[in-house]
């Protein structure tokens, strides 16, 4: 994937607010992948946890979004335990979808799960998943 | 002895088969649990934004509950809230601005600075009761079962609220060894089951169940014992289907309390195993531990 870096991005308003929101220090990473190695979810991820770290380095904002990875993280923290440097990287991705669910792009609206899907979701995956999902 | 005991939604609802047994068994192991007034939903996530205080106060609220009803501490069944609740009173006792912010938003209450001690139903067992003498209170040892122990995220992760170590738990093969099961390791015991991701993708939740499952096939287990409702549907939809469109083999899943109370020679209907999936009842009967 071909990608125009600058300093206007490196700089700019994205990875300001994701410092801000995370209160992670995206320069901890050394991109080792412990994070990627350990992630359950890496195989349905267009973009591996490791990846999104640099991407959000770069300020990708865009192509972060848009991508599969931050709506498919289950906030497991396997690579948080994992991360020989002490990043948590699951307020990385808590941030990276706060940017564009406090812009009332919900991933998912209680609308669209079935009515007997409902009925059956234990109330921890219902409260859970619209708390990630929605804004 | 009395203990102050927080449920949450789910146990109410869908998870009476983690909850039931767990009551009726710590009667009977001399303590009483005491349902905390006027407790509310956890938020089941704890919020991991910096400036995001509101989702802090449920969880917050439920612990100056506990504390307004004279308790020291409180035990937790659900791994969703226990995570909730442990996590929302470390950043009281150990964020002094967003503790002053938080006081402040709920003037009615209790000032609240992370006293209450947040406990997991096993962490009773291990350190309040102790495995000998839970062992010693055993009328129907669960002989030859073969059970693998399935922790999943939250009782675990992250380390600062791990109930036990982060990569190499034993405390439920513990409780299960003194219950006279076999214990079983295998790999993937604290894998994620895809947790909330069955509400957004429920097509990846059977792949996430194969992984889990086959590895405790593998290794030998006969059936799981979990802890968390999450996990239970996750894994229990999940190998229903893949019992369904690919012939896997499927196994019992168990509440650990409900292994508790059949150990501890209560009444089977207590533990609600009709609730379960992977027909535990037939299991036990083959087993002789259910008439």
């Amino acid at each position: 994937m071909p990608v125009s870096v600058s300093r206007r991005r490196t700089d700019g308003e994205f990875v300001k607010k994701v410092r801000e929101l995370s209160g992670e220090n995206l320069q901890l990473c050394y991109q080792c992948g412990m994070c990627s190695g350990s992630c359950p979810a890496a195989s349905h991820m267009d973009f591996s946890p490791r990846q999104v770290i640099e991407m959000a380095r770069l300020g990708l904002h865009e192509e972060i979004v848009d991508s599969k990875t931050v709506w498919v993280c289950a906030t497991c923290l396997a690579c948080a335990v994992a991360c020989p440097r002490g990043f948590d990287l699951s307020r990385l991705m808590e941030a990276i979808r706060l940017l564009a669910l406090r812009k009332r792009a919900d991933h998912v609206r209680p609308e669209d799960i079935p009515v007997e899907d409902r009925e059956e979701l234990p109330q921890i995956a219902m409260v859970s998943g619209l708390r990630k999902f929605s804004g | 002895m009395q203990l102050a005991y927080y449920p949450g939604c789910t146990l109410k609802t869908k998870a009476r088969n983690l909850e039931e047994p767990a009551v009726a068994s710590l009667e009977a192991l001399g303590f009483r649990l005491e349902e905390i007034d006027r407790w509310n939903c956890c938020g089941a996530v704890y919020s991991l934004a910096d400036d995001d205080l509101i989702h802090q106060v449920a969880p917050v609220r439920n612990l100056i509950r506990v504390k307004e009803q004279g308790n020291d501490r409180v035990v937790i069944l659900c791994s969703f809230c226990l995570n909730a609740l442990k996590r929302a009173n470390l950043l009281m006792k150990g964020d002094a601005e967003k503790r002053d912010t938080l006081n402040r938003f709920m003037d009615e209450e209790l000032d609240y600075g992370g006293e209450v001690k947040v406990l997991h139903l096993l962490e009773v067992l291990r350190d309040e009761i102790g495995w000998e003498n839970l062992a010693a209170k055993v009328e129907q040892p669960l002989r030859g079962l073969k059970l693998a122990p399935y922790y999943g995220c939250t009782l675990l992760r992250p380390r600062e609220v791990a109930i036990d170590d982060v990569e190499n738990p034993t405390v439920l093969q513990e409780f299960l060894g003194a219950l006279g099961a076999t214990p079983v390791f295998f790999p993937e015991s604290t894998r994620c089951c895809g947790s909330y991701q069955v509400v957004s993708n429920p097509g990846d939740i059977p792949g996430y169940a194969r992984d889990i499952l086959s590895s405790a096939v593998m290794s030998g287990a006969e059936g799981l014992v979990l802890t968390c409702p999450l996990c239970d549907y996750d894994l229990g939809k999940g190998q229903d289907e893949l019992v369904k469109k690919e012939g896997f083999k499927g196994m019992p899943l168990f509440y650990f309390t409900q292994l508790l109370a059949l150990a501890l020679g209560l009444n089977p209907g207590v533990a609600h195993f009709e609730l379960n999936y992977g027909s535990p009842e037939a299991f036990l009967r083959e087993r002789g531990l259910l008439s």
